[in-house]
């Protein structure tokens, strides 16, 4: 396809930035520039995930301020709330089996949810990056024994995987950051084969680089060489797997919660544990205390899948909206030299 | 949930095809099959040293309800002060003979529990990838024929929501809608209570519910096994049919584009033949690789949607041995779990090579 050449040069001189027409600052963020190349409906999608994890964000940072009572409250000045009380009245969204106020516990979850992401993409891109880099920079024994364990563990189900780091953290019970760091470790170890696997791919492949074997002649270290001219080159995919595992850290969170290994009620506020005590309500017909935590992980993982999605279609050249590929196309049917149009058109065959 | 393509060939086979000059399936096989041995070591000896960092089962356990005194007998009993070292050689030749060990809160052989509750798991497990198969393939071919047009756009929303709804989710809105608004389906179980009866004395009992009820001959029985197989299906279907539906379109993207479609294309072959036969079955072999993949998943989405169904199946009893902190039970079936996953990346890689002869090493 005439376009993917065209874009890959394009995709080189943006992250090399020492092409003729160089871009400007803003148009190389990771994200803006992506804005920028998207047409119609992908442009779409990726405005509503930017929206809709923007919102999520800013629900988690300003729940103090938003949440209307605390998450491990059950009364207020005018006594207990009072529990599974029907949406209406001062609890918008009604009351849990546990008496705690559903919109509250709903805001409140934005928050752990944030910080256990947080936590946990840092780490496993620290982990699996670092890992990724020296097993494909040093080759080697070390190197083949990495890759068959991760692609064990990464055949692993990542659920189970997630309980057992759970149980070995913190036992199974936990407080508030016994429990998130609990759960933001199980998240990484079910990530580190990911990104592991990207970087060593990259790495393996930039270290053939005419450039790295410059540096190596020129007498720079090892370490240089691994993250001043590999490591740079070797992040381009890291936005892409990072807002994707963002979403799947929420569902494996929300999962462990689901499954009695979340966070206690008292300590934090969390979607999965919540859904775990709206089971028996759903029997008997209520609603409201499964509807909108539910409601909220989904969400909260649509708006970052859209994003990653997005991502994704757009580094991939058979995806790409078709304005780009046109465009491309446009500039080698300009160089041709079929007079009258395109070739396609002389031969067009009839009907 | 990147786009799946096939999964690169580990380094070793790569050169192995530089040295020497190919080799049939039979030989890929073999090799294949000796890959699965390293793999099943590092996952077990996993599972077992994770578990036994946090201390012996026995305390775990009973912590809380013995003395000390007691505890410490039991703990001798059952060989738990001994080296780890010994423990660890000892497990892993236990497992090789297919002995995980005996349960602690049931007293029972975790191979009994696996192999009861093995076949129930393993049918819903069916039953999901069928609805994955029926939705997801067609709605891709769908997505793809229509690229960038309304039912792609609202097909592809419809596969993120289906991949980011968690599955305990869905299945709670299926149940509440369903079974409890509607009241058209069963809340939860494998069958009603009658039906379990009738079937429990069966000579050739499969514990397989539809088979089991087929062989009862009694259709109401077979209609209430399939009508409480129709909620917990569909939620844990619905997770995977995202994922085929958006590979499929992906694949059949690209090869919608290839010169043989122009060709059929130019000597007048049909629109809905050239998506269905010339570029779905090129388009096929990566959803193939993936299953073994979803396999993984599916189990992961069991142990959810058994909870959610009261759905009598390892993922149910799972949770039920987390809850009494029971880990020489929850040690069998993650071992066993994963063991499963091995095997069917496997028979999954097989499969591929014998159709796409590209991917033998």
């Amino acid at each position: 396809m005439a376009g993917s050449g065209m874009t890959d040069t394009e995709m080189i001189a943006t992250s090399i930035a020492t092409g003729p027409h160089k871009r400007n600052r803003l148009s190389r963020l990771p994200v803006v520039h992506q804005l920028r190349q998207s047409v119609g409906l992908q442009r779409g999608m990726l405005v509503v995930g930017l929206v809709i994890s923007g919102i999520f964000i800013l629900t988690a940072i300003l729940a103090p301020l938003i949440a209307p009572f605390g998450y491990s409250q059950l009364r207020d000045a005018n006594g207990a709330f009072g529990a599974q009380n029907p949406p209406g009245g001062s609890h918008l969204l009604g009351t849990t089996v546990g008496g705690y106020d559903v919109l509250s516990r709903v805001i409140w979850g934005a928050q752990t949810a944030l910080i256990v992401i947080v936590i946990a993409v840092i780490l496993s891109i620290f982990a699996g990056v670092m890992l990724g880099l020296v097993s494909g920079y040093f080759g080697g024994w070390l190197d083949r024994v990495f890759v068959v364990v991760f692609d064990a563990v990464y055949a692993f189900p990542s659920l189970l995987l997630a309980i057992v780091m759970s149980i070995v953290i913190s036992g199974g019970r936990s407080n508030l950051i016994g429990g998130v760091l609990a759960a933001a470790i199980s998240i990484t170890t079910v990530f580190i084969p990911q990104y592991f696997r990207v970087i060593r791919a990259e790495t393996v492949r930039i270290k053939a680089e005419a450039y790295v074997e410059s540096a190596r002649v020129l007498g720079a270290s090892n370490a240089r060489i691994m993250f001043r001219h590999v490591l740079r080159n070797a992040t381009r995919t890291l936005p892409l797997i990072f807002t994707l595992n963002a979403s799947e850290a929420i569902l494996t969170l929300a999962g462990l919660g689901f499954l009695g290994f979340g966070i206690e009620p008292s300590a934090a506020a969390e979607w999965g544990y919540d859904l775990n005590k709206a089971v028996s309500d759903v029997s008997s017909g209520i609603w409201w205390t499964a509807l909108f935590p539910g409601l909220a992980i989904v969400l909260a993982v649509l708006g970052m899948t859209l994003v990653g999605e997005s991502l994704n279609d757009l580094a991939d050249p058979r995806l790409r909206g078709r304005r780009s590929v046109a465009k491309s196309s446009g500039l080698v049917a300009e160089t041709s030299v079929v007079p009258g149009g395109t070739v396609k058109d002389e031969f067009e065959v009839p009907q | 949930m990147t786009t799946v393509a096939a999964r690169p060939p580990a380094p070793q086979a790569a050169r192995r095809k530089r040295t020497s000059s190919g080799g049939g399936i039979g030989r890929y096989i073999l090799i294949r099959f000796a890959l699965i041995f390293p793999t099943i070591f590092i996952l077990v000896s996993m599972v077992f040293w994770l578990m036994r960092a946090t201390g012996d089962p026995i305390t775990a356990a009973l912590g809380g309800r013995l003395g000390p005194d007691q505890l410490a007998e039991r703990i001798h009993a059952a060989g738990y002060d001994r080296p780890i070292l010994v423990q660890y050689v000892e497990y892993l030749g236990n497992v090789f003979t297919g002995n995980f060990g005996t349960t602690i809160s049931t007293n029972r052989p975790v191979t009994e529990v696996l192999l009861t509750y093995g076949v129930a798991t393993a049918e819903l497990v069916f039953y999901s990838l069928v609805v994955a198969f029926i939705v997801g393939i067609p709605l891709g071919l769908v997505a793809a024929y229509w690229r960038d047009k309304a039912p792609d756009a609202f097909l592809r929303v419809f596969a993120i929501l289906c991949y980011a709804t968690p599955v305990f989710f869905s299945a709670l809105l299926f149940k509440l809608v369903f079974s409890v608004w509607l009241k058209v389906l069963p809340v939860a179980g494998r069958a009603s209570t009658g039906s379990e009866l009738q079937m429990q004395f069966l000579p050739g009992k499969t514990g397989i519910y539809t088979i089991d009820a087929l062989q009862t001959g009694n259709p109401q029985i077979l209609l209430d096994v399939v009508s409480h197989a129709v909620l917990p299906a569909l939620a844990l279907g619905l997770l995977t049919a995202g994922v085929f539906l958006r590979l499929v379109r992906t694949n059949v993207i690209g090869t919608l584009g290839a010169d043989y479609v122009d060709s059929g294309r130019s000597r007048g072959v049909s629109e809905y033949r050239l998506v269905t036969k010339h570029a779905y079955r090129p388009a096929l072999i990566p959803i193939i690789t993936v299953i073994g993949l979803q396999i993984a998943l599916l189990l992961s989405g069991a142990v959810l949607t058994e909870t959610v169904f009261e759905w009598k199946g390892l993922g149910f009893q799972l949770a039920q041995f987390l809850t009494a902190r029971d880990f020489v039970a929850v040690q069998g079936i993650v071992a066993l779990l994963a063991v499963i996953v091995a095997l069917s990346n496997f028979v999954v890689d097989i499969i591929a090579a014998v159709i796409d002869p590209r991917v033998r090493y």
